[in-house]
């Protein structure tokens, strides 16, 4: 009724006709919008469910694992016959711990210091400007290239051992880190530089002092997702660790194995007894990889209450 | 009265500069990396590239023994099964990414995000033990470039996801309201405003999933199935893809093998840096373009 009322201000006759038409198109228009809609939402679930799927497996089957051999699943080293059922994935979880710890102490220091470079020193020249277009080209370069990298350029000279698949990881976290490090480094203010200047502190000094400490809680999570990331890692550490079935504590000297290794060498195993070490595995992954995350989440909330 | 500001500032300039070089040294150190993994794994591949020539390309055989080193059905595998992934993953990830943008009120955003995250977070390796012994078996797929392509789709969403929901979200608010104004539906005015605004940065965002599907390893070794030489579109046939096999043929590789997948590798690194160069290049622009209006 009320359209009617609006078409009477304009030609009288046509306008009427008008009307009946309009509503037809727009049912047609709002129910395309309505089946789009859906599909949005449909698309919503299908990235749900093979998440659950794999979450449920890992938690169903590796619980069993873990559970069954409780806590020698976590202590026992793995065994050397493969079709032997019974726990044994210690030496994987501290070959993981090894070569993640050694791979974040030299990928985090040199990350920060690039990124400090980049944001404070030569925000636009050139240079700047390549390392920051190369540091997002590097993010691309596939895992298993930096493996067979540091398998080409340290393991042929020294041997399998934690620290060159640290050095793989370590590649692969670099431009993680100068990423996240420079994103945070704008976030801090301006004028807390200009206050440091203005009572006589050099640029490193305040860069030591003022602008790294301001920017900590965010570098310290950024970097933690990228320590999450590269615990889960497999292909890096395939050619420099090598593999090992008992605990190596040494992280320069001797083959070394990792959680992701014991996962990919059990995964197309034909014994139930390596696939359910291999699910365990999983489980003591996820959980780890999960928990990284957690610390890197409440270390941001914490960041941003703050602010 | 000038002479110890004169000195203080000699002092702390000379600190300066050494704490600036320092800290260019490390940023150097990316291009260092760089370089030094395209010189040296190019020099290992050497000795495969005298024996085969430019034929290690267009040779379809592969076979260790007889020193016969032809990557051609690897170049295809990992090309089928990162179309195969793109197919299913691109269409998602965009209706999730719209979803959260347009559709979700800002409550469900959130818990969508960690979502996203939580996928992302999801070890690679995890995933190809969960499709070789449950997604392969239960569903009749086999080990297959299908399988695979499934595999990899799952992991790509993330990213093509969280770059996709930047970009978009850079859509000036005054377009959408203007064309919501004009009576669009919804729908109208993600593909009269939204999508144009954002087209780039979406191509590139569906490039860098690309590059990430054409180099995931452990996942694609685990359920591509290993066969070599074939060069099939049928997507349930079990095939391979160029890091599966440098995974899988590492261990018993001898001289001009190893070489022969190194050389491999650097047919990778080559093939996702051009991807990746390209990707890079199209999402600055576009963000770029997208702050500026």
């Amino acid at each position: 009724m009320s359209a009617v009322g609006i078409s009477a201000g304009a030609t009288e006759t046509a306008e009427i006709f008008v009307v009946p038409d309009l509503t037809a198109k727009r049912s047609w228009r709002s129910v395309k919008s309505a089946i789009m809609t859906s599909l949005m939402i449909a698309s919503v679930i299908a990235v749900a469910v093979p998440l659950v799927a794999v979450i449920w497996a890992v938690f169903a089957r590796g619980l069993q694992a873990v559970v069954h051999g409780f806590p020698a699943f976590f202590v026992d080293e793995i065994p050397v016959i493969a079709r032997r059922p019974g726990p044994g994935m210690g030496p994987a979880i501290v070959g993981t711990l090894l070569a993640t710890g050694a791979a974040t102490l030299i990928a985090v220091p040199l990350g920060v210091a690039g990124a400090v470079y980049l944001h404070e020193y030569g925000v636009k020249n050139r240079f700047s400007r390549l390392v920051r277009f190369m540091a997002n080209v590097m993010t691309g370069v596939p895992s298993i290239v930096m493996g067979l990298f540091i398998y080409v350029t340290w393991t042929l000279r020294f041997g399998y051992s934690a620290f060159g698949g640290a050095l793989a990881l370590a590649c692969l976290m670099l431009p993680v880190v100068i990423g996240a490090t420079e994103q945070m480094l704008k976030l801090v203010p301006n004028h807390l530089r200009e206050a440091s200047y203005a009572v006589g502190t050099s640029k490193s000094r305040t860069i030591m002092s003022v602008v790294l400490p301001a920017a900590l809680p965010g570098i310290v999570s950024g970097s933690l997702l990228a320590v999450a990331r590269a615990a889960g890692e497999t292909a890096p550490l395939l050619f420099a660790t090598g593999a090992a079935t008992e605990y190596n504590l040494n992280p320069f000297v001797e083959a070394n194995t990792a959680l992701s290794l014991q996962i990919f060498g059990n995964a197309t195993s034909s014994f139930v007894a390596a696939q359910d070490r291999a699910w365990g595995a999983a489980l003591t992954l996820v959980l780890l990889t999960f928990l990284i995350t957690l610390v890197a989440r409440f270390v941001t909330a914490r960041f941003a209450r703050r602010r | 009265m000038n002479e110890p500001e004169i000195d203080l500032r000699g002092a702390s300039d000379y600190k300066d500069r050494a704490f600036a070089k320092m800290t260019a040294g490390a940023a150097g150190v990316v291009l260092l990396i760089l370089g030094l993994i395209a010189m040296t794994i190019t020099r290992r591949s050497l000795p495969v590239f005298h024996e085969m020539g430019l034929g290690f390309f267009t040779t379809k055989r592969w076979s260790p023994p007889d020193s016969l080193f032809g990557a051609l059905p690897f170049v295809w595998g990992t090309v089928f099964t990162a179309a195969i992934a793109l197919l299913i993953a691109v269409p998602i990830s965009l209706g999730v990414a719209l979803f959260m943008t347009q559709v979700a009120p800002p409550r469900l955003g959130k818990p969508l995000v960690y979502l996203i995250d939580l996928l992302a977070g999801v070890p690679s390796v995890v995933f190809g033990l969960w499709g070789v012994l449950v997604l392969s078996q239960h569903f009749d797929l086999g080990r297959s470039f299908l399988t695979a392509g499934i595999i990899l789709a799952i992991m790509i969403i993330p990213i093509i996801t969280s770059l996709s929901r930047e970009v978009i979200d850079t859509t000036p608010p005054g377009d959408k309201e203007g064309a919501l104004a004009m009576g669009t539906t919804r729908w109208e005015m993600i593909t009269e405003t939204v999508l144009p605004h954002s087209a780039g940065g979406l191509v590139g965002a569906v490039m860098l999933g690309l590059g990430r599907a054409m180099g995931e390893t452990i996942a694609a070794a685990l359920v591509i199935g290993s066969a070599l030489g074939q060069m099939t579109v049928r997507p349930l046939a079990p095939g391979n893809s160029m890091p599966a096999v440098i995974a899988n043929e590492w261990g018993e590789a001898q001289d001009l093998h190893k070489s022969a997948l190194i050389a491999l590798a650097v047919t990778l690194f080559a093939m996702t840096i051009l991807v990746n160069l390209i990707a890079t290049g199209i999402v600055q622009r576009s963000m770029k373009r997208g702050q500026g209006t």
